[in-house]
């Protein structure tokens, strides 16, 4: 199921190629550039083929050699410039991820056991917001706040761990949040089940009740969340390393918008997508482990399985 | 005439339900006042939003500038207000635009099913699996800057979120009893489809819709601060960030009020978009 998929976004990709004005030859020779060295080079790069070919070669050329194309700027390879920066945003990715699944877990789980209570408005409240806020806007703030005014940390850049804190608060922000609201909805389900009540009158204590009963009953949905949010936390990078000039993916792409080089925002693009539905699939692994039961039905019949999937893209935009 | 005073009737609960959530009727006003803002904007903003007087200029907000003014000299309070007609207008539309292709798309699907729906399903899996952020960036530097391109390349991403939601609903209407009467009567396809289907599948879509114009602002927001969408000297509230970010160190007014405004917008959406849930499908609640 992910292969056509995937093709279908190298398609997609291939199609916005296309529909940018500008030829790619005369771009990279630049103005000035004499018509026949255009024509030559059209010729070199397979431009004139009819379309359908041109995308053959295009697939061809990203599935065997991973071949992106070549940046308009520095006339390196798309390929090769995007694989130096990926670890800076996967790092930043991963770090705000882990910080937002802690964070939005305890949170969920307090609201969840004091439901109604002061705690639980508020944090319901501020999930809200959080998930309002621009991240953009939200960097820039932090940066007021927290480097010009009060000094505490570098405002931008990447030398050292300190650098890291608030790019990956910033891009936290809004996963915090819609983990935050996923667990505690998931734990209040959990909670009036019997079995729990069982757990409760059998002696043990709350903390093993709530940590061992109602949460592990409680955490598929939310892996489906912190998975989903993985990839929105790659896109997301985007803008946050943007706005704290962090040398990534993101800022790669960006920058490579504002001097027009087309190549390296569509390789750009199709990475992180590869990239998202590669996470999705890590997710879907990681439920069996999690959930026997979904295990057992992939075993059991072919055709509940199809229904467990659909069930679960239903959790996933809940 | 029995079935107009029954849907009144429905649409009666949904308000008093509705109006008891204090927070979704907080959203729901500081939309309509947005609104307001952006129609009348000529007559609300107290100057224009490109008037610039260079020995007025990074003034801290006061008694004349409650926003205070940016490098120009401009009024940030007044360019504010113009900026709600850009964000709402690529807001709705964009929404507007996904809705009329996902739900035709998702309704055909719906309808037909088999290989039809197959195909048009896979489709979207295609689409949902690029970033929505992403396709709309790439899409925007593709078509270049202006109002209707933001439009489109903010609207194309949430095509399939409004094929789904419209499939899954026509799934559920269609084998319902009044459906089989229409088909009985032999009324033609696209009637059951837009006569009959979707209006009795409209809940989720408007829940979908309300939530959606909030991310779509965001995203026009976004677009705008990285440069790919409004030009200047026309004020939209990213673009104005994304001036702001060169004066951050020194003027901290200009860069708070856009963003505030943005989230003030996208909260209220929500708040409204989560209250409309409750209101319309009580059986959702807790």
């Amino acid at each position: 199921m992910m292969i056509p998929v995937l093709l279908g976004v190298l398609f997609i990709v291939f199609l916005i190629i296309e529909i940018t004005p500008g030829d790619p030859a005369a771009i990279m020779l630049g103005e000035g550039a004499r018509q026949e060295d255009i024509e030559n080079l059209r010729e070199k790069l397979g431009l004139n083929e009819p379309f359908l070919i041109r995308f053959v070669n295009y697939v061809k050329g990203v599935v065997t050699r991973f071949d992106l194309g070549i940046s308009y700027n520095t006339k390196r390879a798309v390929s090769t410039e995007i694989l130096q920066r990926f670890p800076k945003t996967a790092l930043l990715a991963l770090l705000s991820s882990i910080i937002s699944a802690v964070l939005g877990i305890t949170l969920g789980i307090i609201s969840a056991i004091r439901q109604y209570t002061i705690f639980d408005n508020l944090a319901t409240a501020l999930a809200l917001f959080g998930v309002s806020i621009p991240n953009f806007w939200q960097g820039l703030m932090s940066i007021i706040i927290f480097s010009i005014w009060l000094g505490w940390l570098p405002a931008s850049g990447s030398y050292g761990p300190e650098y890291w804190v608030l790019p990956a608060l910033t891009l936290g922000t809004s996963t915090t949040a819609i983990i935050m609201r996923m667990t505690r909805s998931s734990m209040l389900e959990v909670i009036r089940q019997d079995y729990i009540r069982t757990a409760r009158a059998k002696g043990l204590s709350e903390r093993v009740v709530i940590v061992k009963h109602a949460l592990k009953n409680a955490l598929i949905p939310i892996v489906t969340v912190i998975g989903i949010q993985f990839g929105g936390l790659l896109e997301g990078s985007v803008l946050v390393e943007t706005v704290f000039a962090i040398p990534g993916l993101g800022k790669y792409m960006i920058d490579a918008i504002r001097q027009r080089d087309f190549p390296v925002v569509q390789g750009g693009v199709l990475f992180l997508a590869f990239a998202f539905s590669f996470v999705n699939l890590i997710v879907d692994i990681i439920y069996s482990y999690i959930d026997p039961r979904i295990k057992s039905q992939y075993k059991r019949d072919k055709k509940e399985k199809s229904d467990s999937n659909k069930n679960k893209k239903e959790v996933a935009y809940e | 005439m029995s079935n107009a005073k029954k849907k009144t009737g429905l649409w009666l609960d949904v308000w008093k339900r509705f109006k008891k959530n204090r927070m979704a009727m907080f959203g729901l006003i500081t939309i309509i006042l947005l609104s307001i803002c952006a129609i009348f904007a000529d007559y609300i903003a107290p100057y224009g939003y490109d008037d610039q007087d260079l020995s007025r200029s990074f003034l801290l907000p006061c008694k004349e500038h409650i926003f205070g003014t940016d490098n120009f000299g401009r009024d940030i309070f007044s360019r504010i207000i113009y900026g709600s007609r850009i964000s709402l207008t690529v807001g709705f539309f964009a929404v507007g635009f996904a809705i009329v292709v996902g739900g035709i798309l998702g309704a055909i699907a719906a309808f037909y099913g088999g290989k039809t729906d197959n195909i048009i399903m896979r489709a979207m899996d295609i689409l949902l699996a690029i970033p929505g952020m992403l396709l709309a960036i790439a899409l925007a530097a593709a078509l270049g800057p202006g109002l209707r391109n933001m439009m489109i390349a903010i609207g194309v991403g949430s095509i399939p979120r409004y094929a789904r939601v419209v499939r899954a609903s026509v799934l559920t209407v269609r084998e319902e009893e009044f459906v089989e009467a229409a088909i009985s009567i032999g009324a033609s396809d696209a009637r059951i489809i837009f006569s009959h289907i979707i209006p009795n599948a409209m809940a989720p879509i408007i829940v979908q819709a309300t939530l959606g114009v909030a991310s779509s602002i965001l995203a026009t927001a976004t677009l705008s601060f990285l440069g790919l969408g409004i030009q200047p000297p026309i004020p939209e509230w990213g673009a104005m960030l994304s001036s702001a970010r060169q004066y951050i160190r020194d003027y901290w007014h200009l860069t708070t009020f856009p963003g505030l405004m943005i989230m003030i917008t996208v909260y209220a959406l929500n708040v409204l978009g989560d209250g409309l849930r409750d209101a319309l499908d009580p059986r959702l609640k807790n």
